[in-house]
This record gives structure tokens, sequence and C-alpha cells, in this order.
């Protein structure tokens, strides 16, 4: 009796003092920002206030919805584009990898390490860099998301073998398949929809990134996102955000039919 | 009493060959002194010795962690052995080169526990993987069989009971379809030789049956050798013209079924019969 | 066996085409799975057709391109930063982090308990699901832009945008593990009269915490990142703020290099860490 009540005890100091260890961080973390909570409630009311007073779109600001909509094209070929070419990329290194698919342990290694780097390499810093020999071009935007896309993908890809596939690839080695036909008639027709699941997921994704990146690169949607921002031409800055809610909806809608019917 | 004992399971006689007519047979695979080790302390196997003849059906008991699936594997080196000689068809397995070594796993039929079929595909192309060691590659990826081959595969679904559902996609299947689908992709191979492991360990006691009466037949109607691991001691003696014991990676037991008796149970089954026994 | 002996002898269920026996039929799932992948494949082929390049010229940009990843990976120095500048810029960034992670946490529990479906009703559940999915459409750039209209560029705007998306994030992970309980344990305890709130703290919690442990360090690396893009895109401080003065202001690859590395070393060691919960608390496969 007595000895549960002690690890009931010792089980409560231990929570309060994690508890008051968190409460330290935040008090320092909100030090260190300049954050204050206070603030940042106050502000919520007169935000979504403002929202709804001054984001919606006038009919002056649909008269700039023909270029919206050509930047927001722009933005969407190059979402997918970086997608599915990193996508094919990611494959292989996936491939190469993964504990069942691996060729040998120096290149699984490797591979993985080059993905872990790309992956944790911010998208912001190949934006800034690639800005400055590319200039303000779609393909400045094209290599930030391919290259981040790259990462995920690998991991996502890896993962998604590793589960499904280890019996099957078994079996065919048993058989006396090559690595190619196991890899092709095994491990493919087994995975490929929940890699295509991930593929649209990170499409998803590379909009809103996109979008960020064009902010910081100046081109696509975030481009014109910024260029109203600044002139305080809110209605149009509202229409942007629609749009680009618009879309990521749709292919969320899209995709999840999709995943639905494949999976 | 633990069931395995208390019944005296009856002997398959009536088709069974017993150990002298086998004598005269070809051998089909022959293990010499094999040891497997994946670290060096505890040898996983050790002084592996047996002797298959071709049309032996052969079971392989032991407790578990024995070392049953490893000794499956290390016959077609899906697991690399550390030592010894394994000859299978006149040919020595531990030297091969990767190549050459595919050409022979075509030989070698193999089925798993958990089937381990491509479940996404269908019954019919989880069948023809078995070709895939006589294949290029290329012909492989895109699926390219002979007339030939997917008539041998019919044929084989048939006589397994289970053409009908050919287009059937293998996860909409029951376990002991799975399986025979899995035993239907081994045969494609046309192999000298049938590795299972654990065939029954996942499936109810009809579908069982069903599978064991299979393998059986196989063995004897098409000359294949059959060497299976099993946990059920009383399906090894139903069905096996000879049965080997294994504990601790030793091969402790190896006779007709009708010599295994309690005591070479208890000598294989260790102190893991104490436990049954409370039970 | 001739070929036509098979159609014959083989009942009607083998297919034959063109004298050749079928390997599979048709299926809508495998029907629509090659749609989609021939649709990516096109539009990867055609789509590049369709941007504007202007004239852009891609050698000497690629060549330029390696000679500044060079200057960035291979000879990384800090110029204009200390590096004790470098590290207090990263606390700020983690702690940046760290706040939208933890009020998100705090908001998405409660949500989560108002969204699970085995604990509220159907009509709450999917409200809170569509209005994270719309909170969730918006890049979090674009919140803390329009927060910043009201609360000014900063902090306040950065971490409000950010935990926006956080609860839309962690509300949704939250509810899918708390719609895994056993439905018995909590009819168990209904049985026994305890209150509502009593089956939150005493299975809902207990059930769950390691899931939402997990989730929330994972959701705590990614807003690392996030953060970072924050600071560079909008003005709110830490690394990504250097990262962005750095290149655009000072063009100094040499500093931008040693800033993502920086910045790369932290993400891996949360990533490590990230994985060690999940596998320490889940458990690996
Ligand atoms: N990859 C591995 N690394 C290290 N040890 C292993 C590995 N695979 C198997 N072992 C060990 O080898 C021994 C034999 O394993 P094996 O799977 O062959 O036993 P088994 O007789 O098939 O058991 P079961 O009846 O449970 O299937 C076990 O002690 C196991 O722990
Ligand atoms: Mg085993």
């Amino acid at each position: 009796m007595n000895a549960q009540f002690d690890v009931i005890k010792k089980k409560r100091i231990q929570m309060t003092i994690i508890l008051l260890v968190m409460l330290l961080i935040v008090f320092g973390a909100k030090v260190l920002t300049d954050f204050s909570f206070m603030e940042g409630l106050a502000s919520i009311p007169g935000t979504v206030f403002w929202m709804f007073t001054n984001l919606i779109p006038t009919a002056e600001a649909m008269e700039n919805f023909p270029k919206v909509m050509e930047r927001l094209w722009e933005t969407i070929i190059l979402s997918i584009l970086a997608t599915t070419t990193a996508g094919i990329f990611a494959l292989f290194f996936a491939l190469f990898g993964s504990k069942t698919t691996k060729i040998n342990g120096l290149l699984a290694l490797l591979s993985r390490v080059i993905a872990s780097v790309f992956r944790n390499i911010p998208v912001v810093a190949w934006a800034l860099v690639l800005v400055i020999s590319f200039g303000h071009n779609v393909v400045t935007g094209y290599f930030a998301l391919f290259f981040t896309t790259f990462g995920f993908l690998v991991r996502a890809f890896m993962e998604t073998i590793d589960e499904a596939s280890t019996d099957s690839v078994e079996a065919l080695n048993a058989t006396g398949a090559t690595y190619f036909q196991m890899v092709f008639r095994g491990v493919i027709p087994d995975t490929l929809p929940q890699m295509l699941s991930w593929v649209f997921f990170m499409i998803d994704t590379n909009i809103r990134s996109a979008t960020l990146v064009g902010l910081l690169t100046g081109t696509g949607i975030g481009y014109i996102f910024d260029l109203y921002y600044k002139r305080l031409d809110y209605p149009t800055v509202g229409l942007i955000t629609l749009s680009i809610i618009v879309v990521v909806i749709v292919i969320e809608l899209i995709s999840n039919k999709v995943r639905r019917m494949i999976l | 009493m633990p069931t395995i004992l208390a019944e005296k399971t009856e002997v398959y006689e009536k088709k069974g060959k017993n150990k002298k007519e086998f004598q005269n047979s070809k051998t089909i695979l022959k293990i010499k002194d094999l040891y497997k080790s994946y670290n060096i302390k505890t040898p996983v196997l050790s002084m592996i010795e047996m002797e298959l003849k071709q049309g032996e059906f052969v079971s392989i008991i032991g407790p578990s962690g024995a070392g049953k699936s490893t000794l499956l594997r290390c016959i077609n080196r899906m697991i690399e052995p550390s030592e010894g000689s394994i000859v299978f068809d006149e040919t020595e397995i531990t030297s091969l080169s990767k190549k050459a070594l595919r050409g022979e796993r075509a030989k070698i039929g193999m089925v798993f526990q958990h089937y381990n079929l491509v479940s996404r595909l269908t019954v019919f192309e989880n069948v023809l993987h078995g070709r895939f060691g006589y294949k290029s590659t290329l012909k492989g990826i895109l699926s390219i069989f002979t007339e030939e081959e997917k008539q041998l595969a019919l044929e084989i679904l048939d006589k397994l009971g289970m053409k009908e559902f050919a287009y059937k996609r293998c996860d909409q299947l029951s376990g002991g379809q799975k399986q025979r689908v899995g035993i239907a992709r081994a045969l494609v191979q046309q192999p000298k030789l049938l590795l299972c492991d654990e065939p029954i360990a996942s499936l109810d006691p009809n579908s069982s049956k069903v599978i064991m009466d299979h393998l059986k037949e196989i063995c004897e109607t098409m000359g294949i050798t059959v060497l299976v691991n099993l946990h059920q001691v009383d399906v090894a003696v139903k069905y096996s013209d000879r049965i080997i014991g294994l504990n601790k990676g030793r091969v402790v037991f190896e006779g007709l079924p009708k010599e295994l008796s309690n005591y070479a149970i208890q000598d294989i089954y260790g102190s893991e019969l104490e436990d049954l026994i409370v039970e | 066996m001739q070929i036509s002996e098979i159609a014959s002898s083989t009942t009607s269920s083998i297919k034959v085409r063109n004298g050749k026996i079928q390997i599979k039929t048709f299926n809508r799932s495998n029907f629509v799975l090659q749609l989609t992948l021939a649709f990516l494949i096109i539009f990867t082929v055609v789509a590049p057709f369709f941007l504007d390049y202007k004239s852009i010229d891609l050698q000497t940009a690629i060549f330029y391109t390696v000679d500044n990843l060079k200057m960035m990976f291979l000879q990384p120095a800090l110029n204009q930063i200390t590096i004790g500048t470098a590290l207090i810029q990263i606390l700020i960034t983690l702690a940046l982090a760290f706040l939208s992670t933890v009020i998100g946490a705090v908001i998405s529990f409660f949500l989560a308990i108002a969204c699970a479906k085995n604990l509220a009703p159907t009509w709450l559940s999917n409200t809170i699901i569509t209005f994270n999915s719309f909170i969730r459409a918006v890049p979090t750039v674009l919140w803390v832009l329009i927060f910043a209209i009201v609360a000014g560029l900063g902090s306040v705007a950065a971490i409000l945008g950010m935990t926006l998306h956080t609860i839309a994030y962690l509300s949704k992970a939250y509810s899918e593990s708390f719609e895994e309980i056993d439905g018995g344990m909590i009819e168990a305890l209904r049985a026994t009269g305890a209150k509502w709130w009593h089956i939150i703290v005493h299975v809902v919690l207990p059930q769950t915490s390691s899931y939402m442990i997990s989730w929330t360090f994972l959701r705590f690396e990614t807003n690392y990142g996030v953060a970072i893009a924050m600071g560079a895109a909008a003005a709110a401080g830490g690394i990504g703020f250097e990262l962005f003065m750095s290149s655009s202001f000072y063009y100094d690859l040499h500093e931008v290099g040693a800033i993502t590395y920086f910045a790369l070393i932290i993400a891996l060691i949360l990533e490590v860490i990230s994985v060690q919960i999940k596998n320490r608390l889940i458990g690996s496969r």
C-alpha cells in the first residue's frame, strides 16, 4: 500500500518538475523572442475583424483576376513539375536506401545521408542562393522546391518500401529473380499507390511552399501577393489568398478521391 | 498431457515408402558440416549433415529458435552459410557466383508461412513470378511470358483447385487459398526441391490438411523432393517419409516417423516440453 | 497441349485475346492508378513548355550556381555576424518554434477532443475538420503577413501564424489517435458512472500520451523549419532573418553557407531526437 502510494507520489513530483521546466522554457522563449501573450491575444479579434472588412475582393480587385490567374497557373505547374521530377529521383534513392531493396550497405547509408541533408536544408536557403544566379525566374523556384521535395520523398518512399514489401521481396529472390525484376514486379506494384499518395501530398505542400519561395524570389503567386500587399491593395490580396485556398482545397479533394480509388 | 503425446499417431503408411526404398534414388541435396553463426559466440546451426533423395518427403521439427528457418534459407543462400558444403543436384551451392546462384534458385521452390505474395497483383501474375529465374531482366519487368508458361501456370492452378481464382487480386483470398498460390508459384519453377517454411502455421486445421495433402501429392506424383519445417509433430509423423529433429542448431534426431518415440520428442523439444505439460 | 486446346479445355473463366492468354483483367483501381500515372508523366513532359523563362541563359546560370554552391558549402565563413550572434539567432528561431508548438498543442488538445468521432458529436467534428482544412490551405507566410497588418511585423505575427498551422495539424493528429482508443475502455468507465472529464483524464490521456508527445515533437521539428522561413520572408527574426540579410543584402555566400550549416546541424539533431522519441514511445516496426 505504502509502495503504491510512493509510486503515485513520485509520478506527481516528476510531472510537476516537467511542467515547471516547460514553463521555464516558455518564459525564456518569450523573453528571447520579445513575444507577449496579451498582445497576441489582443490582436486576434482585430485581425479577424480586419480580414472580414478588408480582404473581401471588390469589383476593382477582380480586374486583376487574369493577372492573378496567370501567376497562379505558373505556381501550380511549378509545384507539380518539381514534385514529379523529384519523385523519379527519389524513387531510385529510396530503393537503394531501403533495408529490403538495398544493393549494399555503403550505398544505402550514402543515400540516406544525402536525403537527410536535402530534407533539412531550409527551402529559403535554396531560394536565396539560387535567385542570385537564376534571377527572378521560375527556374529558381523550381530548383528550390525540387531539392526539398526530393529529400522528403526519399524518406517517405523509403518508409513505404520498408513497411510494405519484405515478404514478397524474399519470395521473388527465392525464385531466382534479378534485382530489377524483383523491384518492378514485386516492390513497385505493392507500393506505388502509397507512393502516389505521397506525391499528391507533396504537390499540395509545394503549392504553399511555392508561395513562400515566390515571395523571396519574385516569382509566381508569391510575387504578386507581395506586390499588392506592399501597395496596400488589400482586396486584391484577399483575391489572391482566396484563389490559393481554392486551388489547395481542390487539389486536396482530387487527391483524396484518387487515393480512395487506388489504395 | 499434451495432445501430441497422448495421441498414438497413425503413421502414413499406405503410400509411404520406407527408408530402404529411397536408398536407390538419386541424391538431390547433400549438406555436409554446415555452420551458421550471426555472432562468433553462439552458432545458430552447427555440424548439420543431411541427405535428401529424389521424391522424399522430409520434415524438420524443433522448438522455436532451433534454427529451422535458418537451415532452410541456407540451402538456397537466402541466408549466407558460414561454413560447410551444400550440394544440390550435383552443384556446390556455397561457392556459386550471384548469377549462377539465381539459376540454381530457379530450380528450388520455396513456400512461406506468410505466403509472401505481391498482394495487389492477380493470382495469375503471382504464379508466373515463378518463371523469373528463367527470364531476361527486361522480359521479366515487362511481364512477357510465353503461352507455354501461362498454360503451365494454369495447369498447376487447376491441379491445386485455384483456376477459377486466376484473375482475383491476392489480397482478396483466404489464407489457405493464398498458400495454394504460393505453392503454385513454386511449382511453376518446375523445381527439383521444394522448401516449405512452416507452410501451415497460419492456417486453420481444414486448410492445413488441404495444403499438406497437396504437398504430399506433389511429392509423390511429380517426384519433387519436399523439405518442410513444421511445428506440429503429429502432422510431421502423418505425412513424412523421414523426420529430422533440430535443437539449438544441432540435429538431435533423424529417422522414420515410427521411430519418433516420446523419448525422442523429449530430446528434440527439451525443457520446453515441461512447459507444455504444465499447461 | 496446343494453345487452341487451352482455350477449349479451360473453362470460360480464362480470358484469351488474339490467341494469347491474359494474365490480368480490367480492374478499376488499377485503371485509375495507371490513368493518374499517365497524367503525371504527360504533365511532366509537356508542362515545361508552358512556363515563361524570360530568355534566361541557362548555361551561365547553372555555371554561376555551381560556383555559388561551391562558395557556400566548401568555404563557409561568418563575416557580418559572430558565432555568438549566430547561436543566439538560432536560439531565437528555436524559441519561435517552441512557443508556437506549445501554444498550438494546448489548443489542439481541446479541439481534438471536440473533433474525435468517439468523444464528440458529428456536427462539431465536421465543423472543426472543415475549419482546419481552411486554415491549412493558406500558406503560413500569408497568415503571418495578414496578422502583421494588425500586430505589426515581428514575433507576435509570426507566432500567431505558425500556431494556426500547428493547430490544424496537431488537432487532426491528436483526434486520430483518440479515435483509435478501444471503445470498451471508455464504456467501462462510463458504466461506473464516471464523469466525462474523468474519462478524458484517466483513459484518453494515458492511452494516447505517447502518440501525442511523438506528434508534438515532430511538429516542433517542422516548426523549426517554418520559423527559419518566417525569419527570412516575414521579418520574424532569428537565423532566417540573418540568412536573408547575408544573401540578399550583403551577397555574402560564405556566410550563407555557414548559416545554412548551423541550421542544418540543428535540424539533423532535431530529426534524430524525433526518431528516437518515436521509437522509444511507439516502438519501431
Ligand atoms: N538476422 C539475425 N541476426 C541474429 N540472430 C538471428 C537472426 N535471424 C535469426 N537469428 C537467431 O537464430 C536462431 C534461429 O532462428 P530461426 O528463425 O532459424 O529459428 P526457427 O527454428 O525457425 O524458429 P521458429 O520456429 O520460431 O520460426 C534464433 O535464436 C534467432 O534469434
Ligand atoms: Mg522459423
